[in-house]
């Protein structure tokens, strides 16, 4: 299988603080990648390094290199804006923009890539909502604003919104943790739909989360990857004590 | 041994109905203010408030009738071009302070200008464009008034859309970000929109503060008794007529005053309510 992203040796900082150390792994097609760890251990610092979002942080640095499908994202002349439209990111609060409609917070992702033929949009919006499994409930109010939806909803908006500029890689960043059972669900259904077509990189703080929707998890522990590997394995025969002592609970 | 709370329960709700009380009283008593002003000017006004009021030109001392029509429509000119001026100057530095992203040095002189502009009476707004612009030029001008309405304008236009801004939480730039928009199209396109209402309140606020001050057109603007739009010449104002008015010592001009001040306050809180009527229609729906 291709690989679609390979992070190598990727340390980072906030000012003098080291929250990411020397973490490499790589992620195939078409997989979902659990991260799990205890809050603070660099989870979302890591990918947040994956489409270059951690510099736009004050004070932040980073050190290694990132390949999306053979692309050092940090080589030399590398635009971050041409990156990030490639990798798309779910982020933990529902967050559609405040003061567009569904539509449009479908559409923007294009229309702002430059892209204004009504048709097409119309078309691609109304493809992404049915990827994202909200189409059914939204396609009679798409002028209405998306705040107007309900949270599990709006994650789902927020999902067709990263998902309209076609990225091959989405970063989900504990898409669940603001949401209800009935919700998360449907996320997680949602998730083993969309990984026929995307690479999925998710952050979870739920370890049965993790279990059910992943192929891989990676363990990490302050700023440091300690184990990756088949889901089946992490959960059932750990190779690190730590990894054990994490996913039964016995940490710390 | 049962405790018995009665007593405490009784001194609770009293206490509770004496804040209550209190805390009504002043409420109604911030807004006797408005009312009174409201009110009297209404009151003293009323008399001289008619169609030929708003529509014509001023009659002279002692003569009835006459109108500062000539003085709406300067007002009207001076505020639309410190407008022109003013609200995207200011929204630009708002913009600026809120959205860039290293606290550099010249932030801070910014951010302490600001500070500082924002309390600078208005009076010494007016001289400094009398100075540099009236002086300058050797004629008053409608521009020049316009030059200092809009100078008092842009620290109160900056520094509401600034506090407008910092109230979007970070991850829905971040958001924009990840979706591989350039910086300056997420906050054009995608918080400017989120942020239009609170921006527009912010607006109006610097609209109908310039569209009352009178000091900074008194050397600027100075007025014109007759019909005038053209900006290179002395224009009237509706403050700076009022001022004149008022002072004149005769009876029916200073009535004319007061119904001008009543203009002028029913401008302001036409203008507040429309935006509140725009804000109302255009947030339906919308939670943040």
């Amino acid at each position: 299988m291709k690989q679609v992203v390979e992070v190598k040796g990727v340390s980072a900082w906030f000012g003098s603080l080291h929250v990411l150390k020397e973490v490499s792994f790589s992620v195939h097609e078409n997989e979902v990648v659990a991260l799990i760890g205890p809050s603070g251990c660099g989870k979302s610092t890591l990918i947040r390094c994956l489409n270059r979002l951690h510099e736009e942080v004050q004070d932040a640095k980073i050190s290694g290199q990132v390949f999306l499908e053979g692309q050092n994202i940090y080589g030399p002349n590398v635009d971050a804006v041409t990156i990030r439209r490639r990798v798309g990111m779910v982020f933990q609060k529902p967050n559609p923009f405040p003061g567009l409609s569904i539509f449009d917070n479908v559409a923007i992702g294009l229309k702002l890539a430059g892209v204004h033929n009504k048709a097409i949009l119309q078309e691609r919006v109304e493809e992404c909502l049915m990827k994202a499994a909200l189409w059914g409930e939204v396609k009679d109010k798409l002028k209405n604003p998306g705040l107007s939806l309900s949270g599990g909803q709006q994650q789902r908006l927020c999902i067709a919104r990263a998902l309209a500029v076609s990225p091959p890689v989405l970063l989900m960043d504990e898409p669940t943790s603001a949401l209800d059972p009935l919700s998360t669900a449907s996320i997680e259904e949602l998730i083993a739909q969309l990984k026929k077509t995307v690479t999925i990189i998710i952050v979870t703080h739920n370890m049965q989360q993790a279990a059910r929707i992943s192929d891989k998890t990676a363990f990490m522990l302050n700023g440091e990857l300690v184990e990756y590997g088949r889901t089946t394995e992490i959960f059932t025969q750990p190779r690190m004590e730590q990894t054990e002592r994490y996913i039964t609970g016995r940490f710390g | 041994m049962k405790l018995d709370l009665s007593f405490y329960d009784k001194k609770r709700s009293l206490k509770n109905s004496f804040a209550l009380g209190l805390v009504g009283f002043l409420a109604i008593l911030g807004s006797f203010p408005f009312l009174a002003v409201t009110f009297y000017v209404l009151m003293k006004g009323f008399s001289a408030l008619d169609w030929a009021f708003i529509t014509q030109l001023p009659k002279p001392p002692g003569e009835d009738g006459g109108g500062v029509g000539h003085a709406i429509l300067g007002s009207f000119l001076i505020v639309s071009v410190a407008s022109l001026i003013g609200i995207p100057w200011g929204l630009s530095i708002g913009i600026f302070m809120s959205e860039v992203k290293k606290k550099t040095p010249l932030f801070r002189i910014l951010r302490f200008v600001l500070d500082v502009l924002v309390s600078v009476p208005s009076i010494v707004v007016g001289i400094c464009v009398y100075v540099s612009v009236v002086v300058y030029m050797k004629a008053f001008s409608g521009f020049a008034g316009s030059l200092a309405l809009s100078i008092l304008m842009i620290p109160i236009i900056a520094r509401s859309s600034e506090e407008i801004f910092k109230l979007i939480p970070d991850h829905i730039r971040e958001a924009g970000l990840a979706l591989g928009i350039p910086r300056w199209k997420v906050i054009l396109k995608i918080l400017l929109p989120g942020c239009k209402g609170a921006l527009i309140t912010g607006l109006m606020l610097a609209v109908a503060r310039a569209a009352g001050e009178t000091a900074p057109l008194l050397f600027t603007a100075l007025s014109n008794q007759y019909w005038s739009a053209d900006l290179t010449k002395p224009m009237a104002s509706l403050p700076v007529q009022i001022y004149n008015f008022a002072i004149s010592g005769f009876e029916n001009h200073q009535r004319q005053a007061w119904a001008g001040s009543f203009v002028l306050v029913m401008f302001v809180m036409v203008l507040n309510l429309v935006t509140r009527f725009i804000l109302r229609d255009k947030n339906h729906g919308s939670r943040n």
